[in-house]
């Protein structure tokens, strides 16, 4: 492998995880209060509505059932709009949030969902508002299972950035398209999955690390 | 004295699911005196847990009123309420802790709610965990913590916003005899120090006779009976109440004292401190010359007197066993029947 290529792989490195990085705190900042309206609307939680409920779930169903191929078509004109281009790394930072975003507000919804109803009567017992009840007992207690989730969320949008490569958006998928699929040059192709492979180990094992060490039971 | 902290006017609650009810409770009206500790026991299933959770408006009612220091909680509005509940603590069989906080920062919560300022937060929050002696863990985590301990972690955060009523739903079910007993001290002395009112739901027995003043029986989604603790004990009038009191009464299908005689007749006799130092049973004996059987005995302490109770097994004929009951009585020791 030359130099060039090997500074094209780095550069790939860099793009890769300017994406994830940039995606995964766009689509937390969009998606976990999204994800909060699911489980607190939710029938039963303390600001049941049926309404508010039954429109969101849809929107974040059917975003999530577009396979993100089509979204990253989809949402050329609008990333064209946002950036005022649809090419390349920060390009594609709008797709892939678009696309994180449901998949975030599911898992904090689940994540919410695991923290036992009894905390949750003794907030309202107190006399606590349902913001309060919401950000001092639900959230607090969710954070080990919200960590967990966030590590996979991340590694997702991981493989999804590479898959934005196909239309444009740099990253090491660009390059394993670009070298090893169109140049048949098998070896970067080999290289550029190792590299995902361990980028989206070492996430999952950061994960997991985190959530244990702010896990207090 | 004697102010009313909570007066129950027809409460009715009623669940429906999917088109069937369940009637929780019916009619229940009773009154809770101020500074009282007020036991209210029940099988499970009876609808106590309902109840307690009428007394907060956790639960919503279907009919009657609830007036905590006369004002109807039915009718606040939602911060209203929350202003209310702030004055009305509760603690539960989980304890239902934030596992995430420490337990000063679990004892500190109810007063953020109430917008204390931080500093003296934490100082409240110090003094409570003084109270139920656990300041040298409010570094801790619960998950470090024994059942018993994260208990009074619970009681010292129920008593951080200064509650005018401590509701208590079976606070104990999960804690073993000996934690049990040290909860129950704890309350009984917050009672008495604090004159704060406590309010017990539990379904067991010797948690009232241990701390409750008066006891309200609740059978089936209504009020079997209420008074004090120690006449409830001596002489009970509801077949629920009976239930409770009886020796193993629980179990409700078989007579554990069967002797196999289909005339046999059985009475539970109760007696206090008083008639206790007398050796009756031999005095019995000795004046009338009639015998009974002894099928079991035991003494407690009641609401702090000593109590005793016998099972005893009469003569078979007729008119022995009037001289037997009549000669109790005139002694003054209630007689129950023992139902079969």
């Amino acid at each position: 492998m030359g130099t060039y290529l090997r500074d094209a792989i780095l550069m790939g490195i860099i793009e890769t995880l300017q994406m994830t990085f940039f995606s995964s705190i766009f689509a937390y900042i969009l998606g976990l209060p999204v994800g909060i309206i699911l489980y607190a609307t939710a029938k039963d939680h303390i600001l049941e509505n049926r309404a508010v409920n039954a429109a969101v779930g849809a929107i974040v169903n059917i975003l999530r059932s577009l396979p993100f191929l089509i979204l990253l078509v989809l949402m050329i004109p609008v990333t064209r709009f946002i950036v005022g281009s649809s090419i390349g790394t920060t390009a594609s930072i709008v797709p892939l949030t678009v696309g994180a975003i449901p998949i975030v507000a599911r898992m904090v919804e689940s994540s919410l969902n695991e923290v036992p109803s009894g905390i949750i009567e003794a907030g309202n017992s107190m006399g606590a508002s349902p913001a309060f009840v919401i950000f001092n007992f639900i959230l607090p207690e969710a954070v080990p299972s919200l960590l967990l989730g966030g590590a996979i969320n991340v590694a997702t949008i991981l493989g999804y950035s590479a898959m934005a490569g196909v239309i444009g958006g740099g990253g090491l998928g660009a390059i394993a398209l670009q070298y090893g699929y169109y140049r048949y040059e098998k070896s970067v192709l080999w290289v550029t999955v190792a590299l995902l492979v361990v980028m989206v180990m070492l996430i999952q094992e950061a994960g997991g690390f985190l959530s244990k060490k702010t896990r207090r039971s | 004295m004697n102010q009313k902290i909570y007066e129950l006017k027809n409460i009715t609650k009623i669940y429906r699911n999917e088109g069937t009810e369940f009637t929780a409770l019916k009619n229940v009206s009773l009154d809770i005196n101020e500074g009282e500790i007020f036991g209210i026991i029940g099988m499970s299933g009876a609808g106590k847990s309902t109840l307690v959770r009428t007394l907060n408006r956790l639960e919503e009612i279907d009919g009657g009123e609830i007036l905590f220091l006369g004002n109807d909680i039915g009718k606040l509005k939602a911060p209203e309420l929350r202003k209310v509940r702030q004055s009305i603590s509760m603690i539960f069989q989980s304890f239902n802790l934030l596992m995430q906080k420490s337990v000063l920062d679990n004892v500190m919560i109810p007063l953020k709610i109430a917008k204390v300022p931080k500093a003296e937060r934490k100082r409240t929050a110090l003094e409570m965990l003084k109270v139920v002696g656990l300041e040298d863990k409010k570094d801790s985590y619960p998950s470090k913590l024994s059942g018993g301990q994260r208990q009074r972690v619970a009681i010292a955060r129920a008593l951080a916003a200064n509650p005018k009523v401590l509701l208590c739903d079976e606070a104990t079910s999960a804690l073993d005899p000996k934690m049990t007993e040290e909860i129950l001290e704890l309350l009984k002395e917050i009672n008495r120090t604090r004159k704060l009112t406590v309010i017990i739901i539990t379904h067991e027995m010797s948690v009232v006779e241990k701390i409750c003043d008066r006891v309200a029986i609740i059978d089936a989604g209504e009020l079997a009976e209420v008074g004090e603790v120690t006449d409830i004990f001596t002489n009970p009038q509801s077949e629920a109440a009976k239930h409770l009191i009886l020796p193993n009464g629980e179990a409700d299908t078989t007579n554990p004292f069967d002797s196999g005689n289909p005339d046999s007749h059985l009475v539970r006799i109760a007696f206090d401190g008083t008639s206790a130092n007398e050796p009756f049973i031999a005095n019995l004996v000795e004046e009338t010359g009639k015998k009974v059987n002894i099928l079991s005995a035991n003494t407690k302490s009641v609401g702090g007197i000593g109590f005793g109770q016998m099972v005893v097994e009469l003569p078979k004929n007729k008119e022995d066993q009037q001289i037997v009951l009549n000669y109790f009585r005139g002694k003054g020791l209630s007689v129950v029947e023992v139902n079969e």
